[in-house]
Formats: C-alpha cells, sequence, structure tokens
C-alpha cells in the first residue's frame, strides 16, 4: 500500500471515529430534550441556546468526578470492565460502508474502512463480545445488584444473537453474499426490476425480528433489564462513578449508533436514496449517499428513543420467553418461507 | 512466520496462565484470551470463516456461558475442597510420568512439512461452503443430527415433571 494509501485509509477512521463518538454525545442530548417533548417538559437548556453544550458539561461533570474503586473490587478488572465495552462499541463501524466511493484528482477513496467479505458476521463477533465489558465490570465490583445485572445481560444477550442470526440468515440467502459493501451495493437506487430495491421490502419480518433485537442487544428500554434500577438499584454500573461510568453509558449510545448504522445498511439501503441514477457526477452522489445514510441512521436513533419513551420495560420471564418462544421460531419460518419463495418464484 | 512464532507463544502463554490462575473466573478470561489468539492463527491461515466462527461461538456464546455458570457459584476460599493426601500422592506421580512422556517426545521433535492447500483460499466462505454441502456433505448433516440429539436431551434433563396445578 502506498504510503498516500495509508494516509487517507489512517484519516477515513479518524473521521469515522470523531463522528461515532459526536454523535454519541448529541445522542444523550437528543434522548433528554425527545424525553421531555414526550413529557411535556422544557429539558436541558441552560448551557448554551437551548442547552446545545449541555453533553459537554456532562462530559466536563464525568471527568471531574472523584475516582472511587471499591475496597472488595477486584482493581484490574475493574477497570477493564468499562474499557472494553467502548472498545467493542468503537470497532464496530470498520465494516460499514458509508458511501460510494469518491474520486478526487483521479483517486478512488472508498469511503469504507475495510471490505472483509464476511463483514456481517465481523459486527456479529463484536456484538457477542460487548458482553464482556458489562460481565467483567459487574463481577469485578463483588457488589450483589452488579453482578445479577451483568448476569442479565450475559443471558439476554446469548438469548438475541439466536435470533438476530437466524434473521440475518434469511437475509443472506435473498443478498448472496456476506460483505456490507457488496449488500449496499445491491441495492443500488429505490426501484429495481418491478420491485423496491432495498431489502426491507424483501425481508420484512426479518427485519422486524432484527430490530427487536437490536434493541435487546444493546440493552435499551424495554428490554434495559441489566440495569432495571427499580430492582437493581443501577444495574451491572452500580459501583461505578466519575468516567468509567461514563463509559458505559457513552458505549450504550456508541452501539445505537452502530446498529442504527448496519441496520440502515442492512435493510434501508444504506447509502442509496431515490433517484440517485438522475444525478450524474458520481462524487456528488456519493456526498449526497452519505447524507442519506445519516438521516436513515437519525430516524433509526429517534425510533430508539421514540421507544425507550413509550413502552414499559419487560419483565425478565417475559423477556426470555419473548426471545427463545416468538423470535426464534419466527426467524426459523421466515427462512422456510424465504426456501421455498426462492425456489418457486426465481 | 515471526508473526505465527510470537501468536503460537501467545497461545501457549495464556493457556498456561488458564490452569495455574488461582481465581477461576480470571482462568475463564485467560481462556477467552488463548481462543482469541486462535482466532488470529485462523486468520493467519487464511480461514477468515473458520476465524470469525471461531471468534462468535466459542468467544462469543460458549465462553460467555462458563463465565455465567461460574458467577453464579461462589467460589472461595472456604467453599474450596480439601483434598486428602494419597490424591496429591498420585497427583504428583501422574504429572511426573505425563512430563518424562513430554520429554521424551521432544527428543523426537522436528519441523514437519506444512501441507501446502490445493487451493489456497478454501477458507473463504464460498469455497468451503462448497466443499462442505459437496464433499463432505454425509458427514456435515451427521453431524447436524448429533446436535440435535445433544439439544434434545438438554431440553428433556431442563423440563420438570408436570405438577398438578395448585389452586390459589
Amino acid at each position: 500500500m502506498e504510503l498516500i494509501d495509508l494516509l487517507i485509509k489512517i484519516a477515513l477512521i479518524i473521521v469515522i471515529f470523531v463522528i461515532s463518538l459526536v454523535v454519541a454525545m448529541y445522542s444523550t442530548y437528543a434522548e433528554r430534550k425527545i424525553a421531555a417533548f414526550f413529557q411535556d417538559r422544557v429539558g436541558p437548556n441552560r448551557a448554551g441556546p437551548w442547552g446545545i453544550l449541555q453533553p459537554l458539561a456532562d462530559g466536563g461533570k464525568m471527568f471531574l468526578k472523584e475516582e472511587i474503586i471499591p475496597t472488595n473490587a477486584t482493581g484490574f478488572l475493574f477497570i477493564v470492565g468499562p474499557s472494553l465495552a467502548i472498545l467493542t462499541a468503537c470497532i464496530g463501524s470498520a465494516v460499514i460502508p458509508w458511501g460510494q466511493n469518491l474520486e478526487i484528482g483521479g483517486r478512488v477513496i472508498p469511503l469504507q474502512v475495510t471490505d472483509i467479505n464476511v463483514g456481517i458476521l465481523y459486527i456479529f463477533g463484536v456484538v457477542s463480545l460487548g458482553v464482556y465489558g458489562i460481565m467483567i465490570g459487574g463481577w469485578a465490583s463483588n457488589n450483589k445488584y452488579s453482578l445479577l445485572g451483568a448476569i442479565r445481560a450475559a443471558s439476554q444477550n446469548i438469548s438475541y444473537e439466536i435470533s438476530m442470526g437466524l434473521s440475518i440468515i434469511a437475509l443472506l440467502m435473498v443478498t448472496g453474499t456476506l460483505s456490507l459493501g457488496e449488500i449496499a451495493k445491491q441495492q443500488h437506487g429505490f426501484w429495481a426490476d418491478g420491485y423496491f430495491s432495498w431489502n426491507v421490502f424483501k425481508q420484512p419480518l426479518g427485519f422486524l425480528l432484527f430490530i427487536v433485537c437490536a434493541f435487546a442487544e444493546t440493552n435499551r428500554s424495554p428490554f434495559d433489564l441489566p440495569e432495571c434500577e427499580t430492582e437493581l438499584v443501577g444495574g451491572y454500573h452500580t459501583e461505578y462513578s466519575s468516567m468509567k461510568l461514563g463509559f458505559y453509558l457513552f458505549a450504550e449510545y456508541i452501539n445505537m449508533f452502530i446498529s442504527s448504522a448496519v441496520m440502515a445498511t442492512l435493510y434501508f439501503g444504506g447509502y442509496n436514496f431515490p433517484f440517485m441514477d438522475l444525478i450524474h457526477s458520481p462524487n456528488l452522489v456519493a456526498i449526497l449517499g452519505v447524507v442519506a445514510l445519516f438521516i436513515k441512521i437519525f430516524m433509526f436513533i429517534f425510533f430508539f428513543m421514540w421507544v425507550r419513551w413509550t413502552l414499559p420495560r419487560f419483565r425478565y420471564d417475559q423477556l426470555m420467553d419473548l426471545g427463545w418462544k416468538t423470535l426464534i421460531p419466527l426467524a426459523i419460518a421466515n427462512i422456510v418461507l424465504t426456501g421455498i419463495f426462492m425456489t418457486f418464484f426465481k | 512466520m515471526s508473526t505465527f512464532y510470537f501468536i503460537a507463544f501467545l497461545s501457549i502463554f495464556f493457556s498456561i496462565l488458564v490452569i495455574s490462575a488461582k481465581n477461576p473466573v480470571h482462568s475463564i478470561l485467560y481462556l477467552v484470551l488463548t481462543f482469541f489468539t486462535f482466532t488470529i492463527h485462523y486468520i493467519l491461515l487464511n480461514a477468515q470463516f473458520l476465524a470469525v466462527v471461531n471468534f462468535i461461538v466459542y468467544m462469543g456464546a460458549i465462553l460467555v456461558l462458563f463465565l455465567y455458570t461460574l458467577m453464579l457459584i461462589n467460589l472461595n476460599k472456604e467453599a474450596e475442597p480439601v483434598k486428602p493426601f494419597m490424591v496429591k500422592i498420585a497427583a504428583v506421580f501422574g504429572g511426573g510420568i505425563l512430563a518424562v512422556a513430554l520429554v521424551s517426545s521432544l527428543k523426537l521433535l522436528g519441523v514437519s512439512d506444512p501441507v501446502v492447500l490445493k487451493n489456497p483460499d478454501l477458507g473463504l466462505v464460498k469455497n468451503l461452503g462448497k466443499v462442505l454441502f459437496n464433499e463432505f456433505l454425509l458427514p456435515f448433516e451427521i453431524s447436524s443430527v448429533l446436535l440435535l440429539s445433544a439439544m434434545v436431551g438438554a431440553v428433556l434433563l431442563a423440563t420438570k415433571e408436570k405438577e398438578p396445578k395448585a389452586t390459589i
């Protein structure tokens, strides 16, 4: 690889990293504003105009608070927990195609860090690794509420990973590839060969299953039992304070951003938008594609928040029943139906 | 090649830590690291699919379940079983025999001829799928039946005897 290519890659990685952090930062602001709107309140409005500097104030507060490591905690693992949580949240963005290739001065710049041919499985691996941050942190705190939260998180993640995987299999049968770049390319435009080209129209049930599982995997309400404050004080992060707590909370928002990006790419056409063939400049299409992708991502993030402030939390047995007795059979039925459809109608 | 030796060293190092760690939870975490080095080995062998599956299934699911079980069991100094003296003697004896066997096998050690694959891209999903569903279809399907029977057995063990419903 040439030096300039390497530099472009590094720049791209830094830009994506910064964007995920900024989006996660302002997601906290958006969450509070949206919650306020849903509950007919004003929301944060003191720091800057409309409270726009609130995330910075929150971050500053987190950094400056006293760092407490409980005496009975396992010191090293207590620090590893939140670090692992934020690490696994950040590395998921590596395989997401953010846009079509840009062409600047005869040089093709792909807006995807790496297009490995097992992209979806990579995302899966990262998601399944995410639970370690919570489990290690919860166990190392040496607190029964933390431990219970960690155990809940583990069983919930494993249960919903299965139906997530099964819902993906049906999608793979349709697309025939595991590479996210390829899947995004296949959904070109909006209408192709007499049918919608976006996968959500080909796999509506699969998408429904996937989004439910995404809620569970990111520990978002109504699946936020690992940090259910009515039963578990603070859940797995009960003993955490200062920026270590901040990392846990931040990791949740980054996860939300990444899973929104994955959903937009897999099911909602990624960077494709209707009537993109009418624009002739490829660079303009690429830039508009990035904008389209981000609009989709923000809509998903809004949806995450909308659900959180609308639905009450599940009871734990209801959560397990939903995962094992409803979602998994539905996902298997979806695979069978997709198979039948592909055999007889294509 | 030097990458291989470094990763191989890490694999062995972490697996030694697995058995030498006092705390079972630490032991499992070292096992996670060991499996992670295996994933890197698979990638070095150009077996991407195997690498990712190893990552998801072993690191992401099986070891999480191990950790889950261990966290539920309260393992501490008081709960540690006291082993009788004879067992310790037997363990030392057995370990000694193993050491003799290992040392004698070290004498016969030589660098083996690496098998050169006909198709270096065999580990990619497409090629692997074709091989699995053509040449190895029967063993593949039989192993899935094996897994299914194991699952049925687990469900059978987990189901409680139906009790008559208590009237409230």
